[in-house]
């Protein structure tokens, strides 16, 4: 009796609580001779790699994505049903402000038009449909991130539709080092308007002398030339109407003329602009294969906007613009469709200026909330206060929303089958487990002759099984951020090798693949790898604790 | 050697007691123990005889906990033992029986030293077996001394012959210090040289340590050797050697 109570006292609590020293051992000793299960481990490596890199990249394009979006939008959109818009927008400003002041940081108002732009290439008219933006200069740069996507670093500052005398980046300001110069805008600006109206000029004077030179006595080429520049100096007195200027001079008839302040003006379009515009950059230039950019027109280039006024039904009005500067928000979807042009300009060329009163109308409000504010509280408030019928109250989310559900259903899709990778592998450990049971029957048999309990022999196998998991999801894990960090160099090698581009910047608009590295995620991946991992040895493990010793024993 | 508590000399350090076994295969019953009572004083040494087939190697699996009988009682120092549950059952084929089995059954993956720690690496968990490892371990080294394996400590079973492997499953099977050691054909797989060494190695151990054994063996010039013979035929006990310690029913 007094022998007896010592087996069944239990001998320590620890060895209940940690598994007792042999399954360690054994754990050990059967990775280290059996070399074939990490060979089931690779899959689960590469499929966690797999996972961390999709999931970076995935997440790098998104976070992008959604930042450009945001940078273009404001946060939220107030806007009127009608292109005609709604009028007095300061009164609408107090309501916003009246109804959630405290969340409220900016707001501008804009008007918004589809519009045809017309240029010339070559001598040829390119005719494109545009959205056309009348926006506040002063205040819009606080509602977007609008002055961060020019191309003038003074206009980076405060924008100005005022043509600059050069300096112009020639490199991208947003991302300096990684993309190729654009040589194309050094002298862009004044110079090259000037550089151009005189080009025109000489041009004509051509024409004009080859048309009288059948009338008068040849001149010589030398005389021509001191004839023109004589007259296109920027001193000189210039007594001829250019094209540009003549057409403008047409527009006396236009009603809306009345209200211009160079009326009866005769512009010399070497010193003076038209009324300043900052289309897309993708309107005004193409992007190569190799991601250099190909300019169809440059900033101090004059173009025509049509577009339609106010009134019902509304008539298209037409009117000559100079560019000013580029957007480039790196969204071609923006880029090649955004016009801006000071938005009083826009008001009163489409007759959105009450007469009587003074008072303009606009399309929508802009509106920038403070960082801290609830997107969509602040929205649902409006919503509130202003009538549905009347004006669409959006967040960026929501006018966005299509596509940034769209990148998260494709991020959803690719995890699912990402994942079913390592599940396979799941299923190739059970194999190789079952395998390894099988061929160490005899040894569980002796395990259990030597007093092993069924839960101590299931642990091996359990515990085999998480540090396959572990090892292989380790590796994975390494392999997953080293492929992340270098994806963009082995983005250039494969480039190498292959000849062909993987990633083209002219579909992608950025140079680099962005990726972001998400703690989170990495973790649930390395959690759920390792669940298939023991998962997986559950079977053999239970397997291999209901052998029955003698049978075991037996077992060859 | 042992330093087991010794129980008065009327209990039997191990008894059955009508033990019925019988193996179903098909249609077929075969019943292989039919009321087996056995019993093994203390410090006795039972070869237990018989034909292939006749039972021995399902009695001493029965003794010794592997299998369970379909009725029958199994008793240990005065404790029954055959009805407790399983995690108890586990406990002590760990710490009260050893066990010798004729094909050796040593781990391949553990050396000979680890062989013989095996019972302990068992019993002990992880933070307990850092504290036991120095003193488990000179004792191991001890024991495969003893049977003059201490050139062999670290190597693995299969660069050893059998004979050494089967000295040192007798040393793993002491080195839980058991009640009772149960050997099963153990000189079976050896040449007579061998055989010879390890019943004189089980002999020594009864003579001079007291330890109880039973000895299952085909071999009657081997059986001989032990204090006493059963006989086991058609799943009875046959006849019991006049001098032996046991008795039989």
């Amino acid at each position: 009796m007094s022998s007896y109570s010592r087996f069944i006292v239990p001998t320590l609590a620890a060895d209940a609580a940690i598994g007792a020293m042999y399954k360690l051992l054994l754990c050990w000793r059967y990775l280290r001779t059996r070399w074939i299960a990490l060979a089931s481990v690779i899959s689960v490596t590469l499929g966690v790699a797999t996972m961390i890199v999709v999931n970076a990249v995935m997440a790098g394009f998104s976070n992008e994505m959604q930042t450009r979006i945001h940078g273009i939008l404001s946060d939220i959109v107030f806007e009127s049903h009608s292109l005609s818009g709604f009028q007095d927008p300061q009164w609408h400003i107090d309501e916003i402000k009246r109804a959630a002041g405290d969340q409220i940081a900016g707001m501008t108002p804009t008007v918004a038009v589809p519009a045809m732009l017309s240029f010339q290439v070559r001598g040829q008219w390119v005719t494109r449909q545009v959205m056309f933006i009348g926006i506040d200069p002063k205040t819009h740069a606080q509602v977007s991130d609008f002055g961060r996507y020019l191309q003038h670093p003074a206009n980076r500052e405060q924008l100005s539709f005022d043509l600059r005398e050069g300096g112009y980046d020639t490199i991208d300001s947003q991302n300096p080092t990684e993309t190729p110069t654009r040589p194309a805008l050094e002298h862009a600006g004044w110079p090259h308007r000037r550089m151009r109206v005189n080009r025109e000029r000489l041009w004509k004077e051509r024409l004009d002398s080859k048309k009288s030179a059948e009338n008068a006595p040849a001149r010589s080429v030398d005389q021509q030339v001191d004839a023109v520049l004589a007259a296109t100096s920027p001193r000189g007195d210039s007594s001829e109407t250019p094209p540009e200027a003549a057409a403008t001079n047409e527009k006396r008839t236009n009603p809306f003329q009345t209200a211009r302040p160079n009326q009866g003006h005769v512009m010399d379009l070497a010193e003076e602009q038209f009324t300043g515009i900052v289309p897309g950059i993708g309107l005004a230039s193409f992007r190569n294969r190799q991601g250099v950019d190909q300019f169809l027109s440059l900033p101090g280039d004059d173009v025509k906007i049509t577009f339609p006024t106010a009134g019902t039904p509304p008539k298209a009005v037409s009117d000559n613009f100079t560019i000013v500067d580029f957007y480039e928000s790196k969204m071609s979807e923006y880029d090649s469709n955004f016009v801006f042009v000071p938005i009083d300009a826009l008001q009163r060329m489409r007759g959105m200026i009450d007469p009587q009163t003074g008072i303009p109308s606009v399309n929508s409000i802009q509106i920038r909330l403070k960082p801290d504010a609830k997107l969509n509280e602040v929205r649902d408030r409006l919503r509130e206060v202003f009538p549905a019928d009347l004006y669409a109250i959006a967040t960026w989310r929501d006018k966005q929303g299509p596509l940034l559900s769209a990148v998260d259903m494709e991020m959803a899709v690719l995890n699912i089958l990402l994942f079913l990778i390592i599940a396979v592998a799941g299923f190739g450990i059970l194999a190789i487990f079952f395998m390894i049971v099988v061929e160490k029957t005899r040894d569980i048999g002796i395990l259990k002759a030597l007093g092993a309990t069924s839960s101590g022999i299931a642990g091996i196998f359990l515990g085999y099984g998480l540090f396959l998991g572990l090892v292989g999801a380790g590796a994975g894990l390494v392999l997953g951020l080293s492929i992340t960090q270098n994806i963009n160099q082995i983005r250039q090698a494969v480039e190498w090798c292959t000849g062909s581009r993987v990633f083209d910047p002219s579909i992608y608009y950025f140079f680099q693949i962005p990726t972001i590295i998400d703690p989170v995620t990495i973790s649930w991946i390395i959690a759920g790898a390792v669940a298939i991992a023991i998962g997986s040895s559950v079977l053999p493990a239970v397997r291999a604790a209901r052998l029955h010793a003698v049978e075991a024993l037996r077992h060859d | 050697m042992t330093d087991l508590e010794m129980p008065s000399n009327e209990t039997p350090i191990l008894e059955t007691r009508q033990i019925y076994k019988r193996y179903q295969s098909g249609t077929t019953t075969l019943e292989v123990l039919r009321g087996v009572d056995f019993s093994l004083e203390q410090g006795g040494f039972l070869a237990v005889v018989g034909q292939s087939g006749s039972g021995k190697s399902t009695l001493l699996h029965v003794m010794g906990l592997l299998d369970a009988p379909d009725s029958g009682e199994v008793w240990i120092n005065g404790q029954r033992i055959d009805n407790l549950p399983a995690r108890d059952k586990d406990r002590l084929r760990n710490n009260s029986i050893g066990m010798v089995f004729q094909a050796y059954h040593l781990l391949p993956e553990f050396t000979a030293l680890e062989n013989v720690l095996a019972p302990l690496l068992i019993r002990h968990g992880i933070v307990n077996w850092f504290s036991q490892k120095r003193a488990a371990q000179e004792q191991a080294e001890a024991l495969l001394e003893r049977f003059g394996l201490s050139d062999r400590l670290h190597h693995r079973p299969r660069q050893l012959s059998g004979g050494e492997m089967q000295r040192v499953a007798i040393a793993r099977a002491l080195i839980t210090k058991p009640q009772v050691l149960l050997a099963d054909e153990p000189t079976g797989n050896l040449d007579e040289e061998s055989g010879a060494g390890i019943i004189e190695a089980l002999a020594e151990l009864n003579r001079d340590n007291g330890l109880s054994i039973v000895l299952v063996t085909h071999d009657a010039d081997i059986a001989s050797q032990a204090r006493g013979i059963v006989r086991l035929a058609a799943g009875t006990v046959d006849m019991m050697n006049p001098g032996a310690t046991g008795s039989a029913a």
